[in-house]
């Protein structure tokens, strides 16, 4: 499955949990949204293979 | 859905609306922020804070003109304004526009390479001087930012590590107005990144996501950093590290904030010194003389009620 995020694109197995795939990627899930076909989906769901996934950071060290 | 997990809940798309709304409008009221007919400045950067804020104050039925400050960083700037400007258009709201480079003759990218402080910290100062002689020249009551939990928990503790006791003293909700200085309140204090940015895209704003190409690595972002790792396993801790504060430490610090403001001797606008900090840094940026040596300790004790890491002492990198 596919992972956006704002500066690049990676390919990453599915069949896990949006909280293992943030694991993997060392990413703290407190800092992004993930959004799924243009919904928000919480840590328990489960992606699949076909997914393509937004995770987008909101941290800011400006304004915003 | 969205989960919080400080709160120990997880929420539907419009309980989670309903909820953070509830949340602000607590906010106000809590700490008398808006009266009754006031007319409201909001500082508008085009980023997810400002636009959820803007769009909470207009739903509760409030008097809430924009407040877009142009800084000349390229193409993040020129988006930026579009963003403004399309939100204010399609919710019926007044947007009021200043440009730092047409109305005072510099940019922020300029300022960084001609100045001796850094973009962050003359970003910060421009954008607060603006925001008050935009609110006195209009005639508004008061000025809302849209700094969330993240940003005050990250402040107060770049602040505490250094014991800025003046600047610690000035971290509050709401700071009332004073000689010349417009009253400023900031309603999504108690809520989290996660949760203006959860707000902002459930409800369909479309805000820039990307960040300002100037603040890559900086003390803002690395203190923000230290505190989501302690956050990861304590969760909870941000929100009782700054609401902790404003309940049991602001007390205790109230008497370092003694300061006499007296108008700018270029300007008129409040400041501890000569000349404000805006003229002093705008004059440096220009290589123009006010009159008086630029101390970089003077501008330290001069940025008012807000606060910033280590950036106001000079570059950070």
């Amino acid at each position: 499955m596919k992972l956006r995020n704002p500066d690049r694109e990676v390919e990453v197995a599915g069949g896990r949990t949006v909280r293992a795939i943030l694991d993997e990627l060392d990413v703290n899930p407190d800092t992004v949204l993930v959004i799924r076909a243009g919904e928000l989906v919480t840590h328990e769901v489960r992606l699949a293979d076909v997914d393509v996934i937004e995770v987008r950071p909101v941290i800011s060290g400006g304004a915003s | 859905m969205i989960e919080i997990r400080r709160n120990n809940a997880a929420y539907c798309k419009p309980c989670f609306v309903h909820v953070f709304r509830e949340q602000v409008r607590r906010t106000i009221a809590r700490h008398d922020m808006i009266a009754a007919g006031d007319r409201i400045l909001v500082a508008v950067s085009g980023g997810k804070d400002s636009l959820a804020l803007w769009d909470v104050l207009l739903d509760l039925g409030h008097d809430a003109t924009g407040l877009y400050l142009g800084l000349g960083i390229g193409r993040y700037s020129e988006r930026s304004r579009v963003v403004a400007r399309r939100f204010a258009a399609e919710r019926g709201a007044a947007l009021v526009e200043v440009d730092l480079e047409r109305d005072y003759g510099f940019d922020i990218p300029t300022a960084g390479v001609n100045g001796s402080r850094s973009t962050c910290a003359v970003c910060g100062l421009s954008k607060r001087y603006v925001f008050n002689r935009a609110a006195l020249d209009g005639g508004f009551d008061v000025v809302a930012t849209g700094h969330n939990l993240d940003d005050e928990a990250a402040t107060l503790l770049g602040n505490t590590l250094r014991w800025q006791t003046e600047y610690i003293a000035r971290q509050a909700p709401a700071l009332s107005a004073k000689d010349g200085m417009a009253k400023k309140v900031k309603p999504l204090h108690r809520l989290s990144e996660l949760e203006t940015a959860a707000y902002a895209f459930l409800r369909g704003i479309d805000y820039v996501v990307e960040e300002c190409p100037l603040v890559a690595g900086n003390t803002q972002l690395r203190y923000k950093e230290a505190m989501n790792a302690i956050e990861a396993g304590s969760p909870g801790t941000k929100a009782q590290f700054f609401l902790g504060y404003l309940e049991r430490g602001a007390p205790l610090f109230a008497t370092s904030d003694d300061v006499e403001l007296r108008p700018c001797g270029r300007c008129g606008q409040p400041t501890t010194a000569r000349f404000c900090a805006f003229c002093r840094a705008r004059a440096q940026v220009l290589g123009e003389r006010l009159g008086a040596p630029v101390e970089e300790l003077e501008l330290a004790g001069e940025l008012a009620e807000e606060v910033m890491p280590a950036e106001i002492y000079g570059r950070s990198r």
